[in-house]
């Protein structure tokens, strides 16, 4: 088990490579960077700009840069935020930790209400609530996650019930232990809401589908047979092999659910990556957009790796090879 | 089930694929001549070649066989083609899907002649609200008059003194018709100085019908013309990974692995975002769609692979490589129609995430660019969420990204139902 997943994470070594350099590459051929603002300023001297462009490496040639970026990242240096003056490991921790929790709580929503939904569809088939429940999940993955969290700004502005946006009140400092925890956990309703319908949805109709197949296996009519209940049946025995194909899917809806992520940050001001990620792409903060957007992709591939894992305990038909 | 089929025919025909839609029943008694699917050609016209339509194409086959001792006798037409159109038909929210979706489509088409006004236009009235249509006569609106309220906007009512009739077919802003031939008539609008505001307007003034109408050519062409690139490469590179195998194969997987190993979003921020806002609405366009495929291809290059990998150990792929035939003709006439039937129905259910994507894009103002608009950006024009509450015909094109993600999804799971049966 050990062994598997050392050599997985081996494996990611060249990935993670290959990752860095196609950014790095991005943004380098885009035309201008964090100074060609400042050229156009009449203010700043031509020998400022040069000296800042030494300090910041920009004069070298953008592969001795990349090398130079990949030498410091070994060292636990990922580079200098233009903008905001810090480091960029220090400034991007705080945006991670925020998507993080606003991705974790949103799968968790989504499980939460998805299998029990998907579950009661699939033993009442065809059935009223199964019908209302496919039509709702095909909307659910045609909205636009971006205009659900419109909707659900406006919703908190009329309502007065929940903060309109952000992560935190404007007295957070002041407020204690808990209630720091309470201020954050209310502003976290609304995204993880909005970010989780979308899950609904897929999740409902995987373990729907899931479900019926394996309802249809011998062993559920063999269990039948010998006269357990259906609660037994359907819980015990079907819903959890019915659950194994659902932990592939969380690898690859991970993605999704960053991306989707990412939006909502944008519109709700959730400090996320993906808010951190836009604002330093479109002022050129070259350190800043690269550890964003690897530390996106890194959350991505860690979340795939647990998937695997997670896989591999839970389906003993699966082989650490 | 087919080789005892009774000389009739008829009855056995309706009983293997019912139920068969009134349309092929045949007039009672009466003979119709054959039709022309049973053709030796129409077989380039199937799609797959998997055993269900080789079944079928060997059912037709016979049938074709048998028809020569039996002339004029009515077939039910059973080409895989068909049979999938005949399931699809039964699907009702993949047909109402396709209706609402091909009614979008067309609108998009005729937008210059269904709206009022061109995109640019600007006006004095910032932010007015839908005009209210009233009758006297035919359909009149009220000149409007605004005044500022203590914030300082604008609060526009209706002057009951003044009003204009509303016309069809009115001269206006000059268009082009498919982008060739000039034109100045619009379907409806008012003449003299007034202007008529179905949905209101924008922070400029600008007509909001016609904006919400040009941008509907953008947002729906978007999703399409993305998922014929990326699928495009998608379906090449795969191939080639695939058939080929080796080195090739293993350079260009760990090159899909890196693009899929980034959340999609972040990828089409970084590289949209560069774009310099100087370029020319169309090469925006452009580059915008080229992005969305080049971010989507990937996913799409290992499916085809792993389909191309198990296609090239059948049976035919290498009695045509004993025949030695060559490695173009295979892949082209072998491996390919093997994924295109699926090819097909993924492109379909792929249309909305790019749909999605590209309005996602435009929201966050890496998209498209104003003044030309498209449904994401003209949601972005509320200047500031909360005050959408004031202004929510704003909202209108995030209702319309939604009906047509949701019919284009109907479309595709329709497909996908009626063109591959066993996966459902």
């Amino acid at each position: 088990m050990i062994w598997y997943i050392t050599r997985r994470i081996l494996q990611l070594i060249p990935l993670v490579l290959g990752i860095t350099f196609m950014s790095f590459a991005i943004m380098k051929l885009a035309p201008g960077d964090y100074l060609s603002t400042m050229r156009q300023n009449p203010d700043i001297s031509p020998e400022t700009i040069a000296r800042l462009s030494a300090d910041f490496g920009l004069d070298k040639p953008w592969l001795v840069q990349y090398l130079i970026w990949i030498k410091n990242a070994f060292h636990g240096d990922f580079g200098y935020s233009f903008t905001y003056k810090m480091p960029v490991f220090q400034l991007i921790g705080s945006y991670a930790g925020a998507t993080l929790l606003l991705s974790l709580t949103s799968l968790l929503f989504s499980y939460c209400v998805a299998l029990p939904m998907g579950i009661y569809a699939a033993t009442h088939k065809n059935g009223l609530i199964d019908r209302i429940a496919s039509v709702l999940a095909a909307a659910g993955i045609a909205l636009p996650g971006f205009f659900v969290a419109i909707l659900a700004l406006m919703f908190a502005e009329s309502t007065g019930w929940f903060p309109v946006a952000g992560m935190e009140s404007n007295n957070y400092s002041s407020l204690s232990a808990v209630g720091k925890v309470l201020d954050v956990g209310k502003h976290l309703i609304l995204p993880t809401l909005v970010l989780g319908t979308r899950g609904v949805a897929s999740i409902m109709r995987m373990m729907r589908g899931n479900l019926l197949d394996v309802l249809s296996e011998n062993y559920i009519l063999a269990a039948r047979a010998r006269g357990m209940s259906e609660r037994v049946v359907i819980i015990k025995h079907a819903a959890r092999s019915a659950i194994n194909p659902l932990i592939t899917m969380f690898g690859g809806d991970l993605g999704g659910l960053l991306a989707g992520a990412a939006l909502v940050e944008n519109v709700m001001a959730w400090p996320g990556l993906g808010r951190l990620l836009l604002a330093s792409v479109q002022s050129k903060d070259l350190y800043v957009a690269m550890g964003s957007f690897i530390m996106g992709a890194g959350m991505l591939i860690v979340g795939n790796l647990i998937a695997d894992v997670l896989l591999a305990v839970t389906d003993p038909r699966i082989k650490f090879s | 089930m087919i080789d005892d089929e009774s000389p009739d025919g008829i009855s056995s025909a309706q009983a293997d694929y019912s139920p068969i839609s009134d349309a092929y029943v045949p007039p009672t008694g009466g003979l119709t001549p054959l039709p022309s699917v049973f053709d030796e050609a129409s077989d380039d016209h199937d799609i797959g070649t998997t055993p269900f339509d080789n079944a079928s194409r060997a059912a037709s086959k016979r049938f074709l066989a048998s028809r020569k001792s039996l002339p004029g006798e009515w077939l039910a037409p059973r080409s895989p083609t068909k049979l999938a159109m005949r399931r699809f038909k039964k699907n009702k929210l993949a047909v109402g899907g396709a209706i609402v979706a091909g009614l979008l489509y067309f609108f998009a088409l005729f937008a210059p002649f269904l709206a009022p006004y061109d995109y640019i236009t600007q006006s004095d009235n910032s932010y007015q609200p839908p005009v209210r249509i009233h009758w006297s006569g035919g359909p009149i609106i009220y000149q409007t008059t605004w005044a500022f309220n203590e914030y300082q906007e604008r609060v526009y009512a209706d002057d009951l003194t003044h009003s204009e009739h509303v016309k069809l077919f009115v001269r206006g802003d000059k268009y082009k018709i498919f982008g060739l031939l000039p034109c100045v008539w619009h379907l409806f609008g008012v003449s003299g100085s007034q202007r008529i505001h179905i949905l209101g307007t924008d922070q400029l003034g600008r007509d909001y019908l016609s904006r919400v109408l040009y941008g509907s050519q953008i947002s729906l062409s978007v999703g399409i013309l993305a998922v014929i690139i990326s699928f495009g490469i998608g379906l090449v590179v795969g191939g080639i990974s695939g058939f080929y195998g080796g080195i090739l194969d293993d350079i260009i997987m760990r090159i899909c692995e890196i693009v899929m190993s980034i959340p999609d979003l972040y990828l089409l921020i970084a590289l949209a975002a560069f774009l310099p806002s100087t370029i020319s609405p169309i090469l925006s366009y452009v580059l915008i769609t080229v992005i969305l495929a080049f971010v989507g291809w990937a996913g799409m290059a290992r499916i085809v692979r792993g389909m191309v990998l198990s296609a090239r150990e059948l049976q035919y792929v290498e009695a045509a490589r004993a025949l030695g035939v060559s490695d173009s003709r295979i892949i082209m006439r072998h491996v390919v129609p093997v994924t295109f039937t699926f090819a097909i129905v993924q492109a379909s259910l792929a249309i909305p995430g790019y749909m999605l994507a590209e309005a996602g894009l435009s929201f966050l103002g890496v998209g498209i660019r104003d003044p030309v608009p498209s449904w994401g950006n003209l949601l972005a024009t509320g200047e500031g969420i909360t005050n959408l509450i004031h202004r929510p015909w704003i909202l209108y094109p995030g209702l319309l990204i939604f009906i047509s993600t949701l019919s284009i999804n109907f479309v595709g799971d329709g497909l996908r139902d009626a063109l591959d049966p066993k996966t459902k």
